[in-house]
This record gives C-alpha cells, structure tokens and sequence, in this order.
C-alpha cells in the first residue's frame, strides 16, 4: 500500500512527535508514505482561510488535489483539521462542473488540472477501511490490556457529516474506537470526545479555551482514563501542550497524557516510546507507560 | 416494530430528585418519529411526562430537544432513523438551557441574545413612497438563514455557550448576518462593531456543531465566518480573531505553510509586551521536555504558485 503523505503543518512544526510516530507506524504496517509526492502542497487553510475567502481555500486545495493525482496515488493525511477541510472543499470542487474548471484555470500556469478524482483520507480512516482491523489486530505484540484510552476525535473528522463520507463508510463514526479496541485497550467513553478542544480560540478567548481542556480532561479522567487519543494535532497542540494553564485556571490538577493516534498504536506495535517521541509531551507519559508495562 | 425510548425525567416538584431516565416501550409504525412516540407516552402511557411542541412539521420550532445526544427537532426525526440496533433512543432537553421540567426548557437566554442583536430592519435614508424593494440577487442569498424557526437546536449544543454563557450564539449571530447582508438595512457599522467585542463573532470555535444540528440548513458558523470577513472589510481590525486571520493568510502566501510561532507573535501583536511576556512559560515547558518546532520556517518548494493563487483569486473577490 503506497500513498502520496501530505502531513499537514503542525506535524511538520509544533507536533514533530505525530510526524515521527506516523513514520515509524506505517513501516510496521506496510503502509509505504511517498513524501516527494505532496512536496511542493500548500497548508489547507484550516478554515482560517476559508472564513475570509473560500474560493482561494479550495483553488489551493485543488491544487494539492492535483499533485497527489500527478502522482497517481491516494492521499493520506494525519490531521483531523487537514481531513476536514479538504473533504468539505472537494465536494464543492467535484459536485460542480463548473465551478471546478473555474477553479482549473488558476491552476493551468502551474501546469496543474484537478480532474477531480482525489480521494483524501485521514489514517485512521485507512486503517479501518484499507487495513482492516482484523489485520491490525493481528499485528500486535503488545497488547495495551487494561489500558485505558479516552478517544477525541477532532471537530473536522465528525463534522459536518454530509461532507466526510459517513453516510457510505459507517465505520467513520467510531473507528477511533475501534482502533483502540484493535490494540487491546478500552474505551473510555464520554461526551465531549467529538466536541471541541478549544485551539481555535486560544489567542482568542484564553479563559473558555482553557475551560475547554479542564472540562474534557477532567471529564475523561473521571472516567478511569489512564490518557486520551487523538487523530488531530491541533486538538493535541491544546490538551497536551496548554493542560498546565488549563488546571491552573480550574484549580484543580489534571496530568492526563494526550497520544497522537499512531503512538498508541506503536505502542501495540512494539515500537519504543522515545523513537515515537513519547518522551517529550508536556504531560508526562512515564505513569501512562508503566501500566502497560513498558519503560519510557 | 419494538421501539424503546430513554427520557431524561425531571420534576422540580419533586423535591430535590436528580434527573434520571426513564424507559417506555411502544410499538410503533416504521413511519413514525420521535414527536408521536413521546406524545404516545403521554396520552396513553405516562400523563406526567412534559414536552412542548405544536406544528409537528418543522415549522414551529418548539419540539426541540436531543436525541441521542444531539439537538434535533423530535418531529422530524423518525425513530427508524434513530435506532442504533438494541439501543433506546436517548431522548433529553436540550443543552445550554435551564430545564423547566422533563424536556421542556426556558428558553429565555436563546430570546435574549436574538434581542440584543436588534433583529429588526434599521434604515435611515429618505423614507421609501413604497414599499423598499431590494433586488432579488441581493436577497436570494439570504433564503437559508430566513429559513431559520429559532427552535434553539444550534444554542443547545454550542461549545463556546457551553463555557461562556457569555457568547451571543450561533441562532443570534446568523440572524445579525441576516441583516447586515440586507441591503436595504444600513446600521451594518453599528451591528458589526457590538459584534467584534468580547462573546461575539470572534468567541466561535468554529466546531460546526451548530452546522450539524441545525434542522432547517441555517449554517450559522458560515454566517459568523461571513460577518468575520465584513467586520474586518469594514476596518475592524484591530483585534486577535482579525490579526490571526491576517497573519495566518500571510504566511501561507508567502511561504506555502504555515508559521506556527510567528503566527502567535502576529496575533498577538509585536508590540504586546503582557502577551509576549504570558508565552514564555509555555514555550520554557516545550523546550524542557524537548518538543521544539523547527527554528526556521522554510518555504515550501513552489512557493511562488501558492503566492500566485493568492494574487489571483483575491483580485477576483
């Protein structure tokens, strides 16, 4: 299985850990990432973009669209933000004629045409529906028992639901559970696990964001949640890296380790913690790593 | 077919008992919705459980409450669509509001923000001798935030609501839009203003919740994102949501991706000293562990093309 791998910018900035743990992930499961393929994409736009131009947002993602086609690959992504906002502009770009050869003809000086054919899918989309979860289940040596995960999703992997295939791939709704089933832990269930985490407005609205991460850690931890998992970077980038600022504002500690979803598959995988980088989260994983037996 | 139902029962009346839920099993055509089963319960089960509804056609707005966890309006819901194999259909009011009784809520915090929005025509030019006839493509844009029957759907599960009572809401804020895209209302300056302060348009997380359980296709996040872009066409600029919007835009355009860190220092403003000084913990604790960006942010290879698009699809706006 090859794909043409577009990382997104926070896996390639404030997240490396996402980036490294993906590399070390998908050689353990015979995913082949072609990073030479999406070189020369753009960033998505995030929705940021989008807010003050959509027309520009989805020219430059018809345009990575194009070079993941000129690579005759399908595209894999690893940020629910990245997911989110390319599925959203490739219904536009493929449900109008029109407007697509519009878009097209920006394009053109670069050499580049989106025929429309992309199909973007986030990993852990592709490990359910390319992999199969039987055939991860099979590859694990280390099974995560009586480990147990928080899944947190993402805003952009679950909404809006019309625009990310739910309705054709039901296994999208609860394949992070899935996959934490797969690795032999348990599901830690509870509601805030597809609301937001807060990062959008956290330059913003420091105090709700910050009420964002208490609440949803919190509530997890309550549970029994030894940590959380996420496929999104920027939900990771709030609840691990500003979960300090969060209990100071609830007065309350928290210390609940956030995990990139591949590192937590690593793990089930037998790769070491600190080649995933578990090592350098803001909230330490040591405790998190001890009850499954592994030293950090 | 068997259908089972979870309500959330709640009776201030019966002093001090916590809501709970409780089980009803009907059987139920396959055409039936939520709306039927709970008036069922009501008229031939249990006398006692609450709800308000009226039109049972999506036009009323008042049967809106969550099922399974996500606001919706119970008449046009059908239970065939709700069920989830073995599992009841969770049914509890909705979120965001105190709970009157049962699935019935006060409404009054969803009134208040709509109030405060001034949703009424403002216009000061020379009185019309008719009636104010605005062109049609000046209008049809605005027939799906007209759609909109204030059921409450968008404030129950708003996340930024959930925190900060505070935030004028998604229902509020798409009827402001409604507005100001009218081009027979002139008091845009003044609505957008109120808008760009503290719990308004720049207090959306952007989470689409609302786009997801609105039952009438309102969209209001894309609405605020509209109003984002004309407060900040209009000259208000000078706040965190508009730089961050401006600096994110600019370093796409220039380098292809984005600079995480001077992404923060723009929004920010350079010249912050208090906001420059509240990110040293932060980043002291990333270099500690050793969680560090890359110091230099490079271009993308073919950068120019992504410079490119920008410069000509922003000259066609």
């Amino acid at each position: 299985m090859r794909y043409a791998f577009y990382p997104g910018c926070v896996a390639q900035g404030a997240a490396p850990e996402l980036y490294n743990s993906t590399i070390e992930v998908c050689r353990k499961l015979g995913v082949d990432l072609d990073a030479a393929a999406m070189q020369s994409a753009s960033c998505t736009g995030a929705g940021v973009l989008q807010e003050k131009n959509q027309r520009l947002g989805d020219t430059l993602n018809a345009r990575n669209f194009a070079l993941a086609e000129r690579s005759g690959l399908p595209l894999l992504t690893i940020c629910s933000t990245c997911q989110g906002v390319m599925s959203q502009a490739n219904q536009r770009l493929t449900s109008d004629a029109e407007y697509l050869s519009q878009v097209n003809t920006d394009l053109a000086e670069e050499g580049l045409e989106y025929m429309g054919t992309a199909d973007p899918k986030h990993l852990l989309w592709i490990i359910v529906e390319d992999i199969g979860i039987d055939k991860l289940k099979s590859m694990v040596v280390r099974p995560l028992t009586g480990f147990k995960a928080a899944p947190f999703y993402g805003c952009y992997l679950v909404r809006p639901s019309s625009s990310l295939g739910f309705a054709e791939n039901p296994d999208r709704s609860d394949a992070l559970e899935q996959v934490i089933e797969a690795v032999g832990a348990t599901v830690v269930d509870f509601p805030g696990k597809t609301l937001c985490c807060g990062f959008p407005i956290l330059t913003i609205n420091q105090t709700n964001s910050m009420k964002m991460v208490s609440n949803h850690t919190l509530d997890a931890k309550g549970r029994g949640a030894d940590a959380m998992v996420t496929p999104c970077p920027l939900c990771h980038l709030n609840l691990d890296g500003y979960q300090p600022q969060a209990a100071k504002q609830a007065q309350q500690p928290i210390d609940l380790p956030i995990m990139h979803l591949p590192q937590m598959i690593g793990l089930a995988l037998g790769i070491e913690p600190a080649a995933m980088r578990l090592n350098k989260h803001i909230i330490s994983t040591r405790k998190m790593l001890s009850t499954i037996g592994v030293s950090p | 077919m068997e259908v089972t139902f979870s309500v959330k029962r709640f009776n201030p009346e019966e002093g001090g008992k916590a809501p709970h839920f409780q089980s009803y099993t009907l059987e139920m055509d396959e055409s039936s919705t939520v709306l039927d089963g709970l008036i069922r319960i009501r008229e031939e089960v249990d006398g006692s459980l609450t709800l308000r509804c009226s039109c049972r056609s999506a036009i009323c707005g008042s049967c809106g409450m969550r099922i399974n966890g996500q606001a919706g309006l119970a008449c046009n819901t059908k239970v065939i669509d709700a069920m989830r194999g073995d599992a009841p259909i969770t049914v509890e009011p909705m979120g965001n509001m105190p709970v009157v009784k049962d699935l019935v809520t006060d409404m009054a915090l969803h009134w208040d923000k709509v109030r405060a929005i001034e949703p009424w025509m403002q216009y000061s030019g020379p009185e019309p001798e008719a009636e104010h006839i605005a062109p049609n493509e000046d209008m049809v844009h605005l027939a799906g935030v007209m759609s909109c029957i204030m059921c409450g759907a968008c404030v129950s599960d708003c996340t930024s609501l959930e925190v900060d009572k505070n935030f004028v809401g998604p229902a509020a804020l798409a009827k402001s839009y409604r507005f100001v895209a009218d081009p027979r209302d002139n008091a845009d300056a003044a609505r957008l203003g109120s808008l760009n302060e503290y719990g308004g348009i720049w207090d959306c997380t952007r989470c689409m919740q609302c786009v997801e359980v609105c039952p009438k296709g309102v969209a209001p996040m894309e609405r605020i994102m509209s109003l984002r872009d004309k407060a900040i066409d209009a000259g208000f600029v000078n706040t965190n949501g508009a730089r961050h919007a401006e600096a994110f835009a600019n370093s796409v355009e220039h380098s292809g991706w984005l600079d995480e860190t001077s992404l923060v220092v723009n929004t920010y403003g350079k010249t912050n000293i208090k906001e420059m000084i509240k990110l040293i913990p932060v980043a002291a604790r990333s270099f500690k562990v050793g969680k560090v960006p890359p110091l230099v942010h490079k271009k993308r290879p073919g950068a120019e093309n992504v410079r490119r698009i920008f410069e000509k699809v922003e000259s066609k706006k």
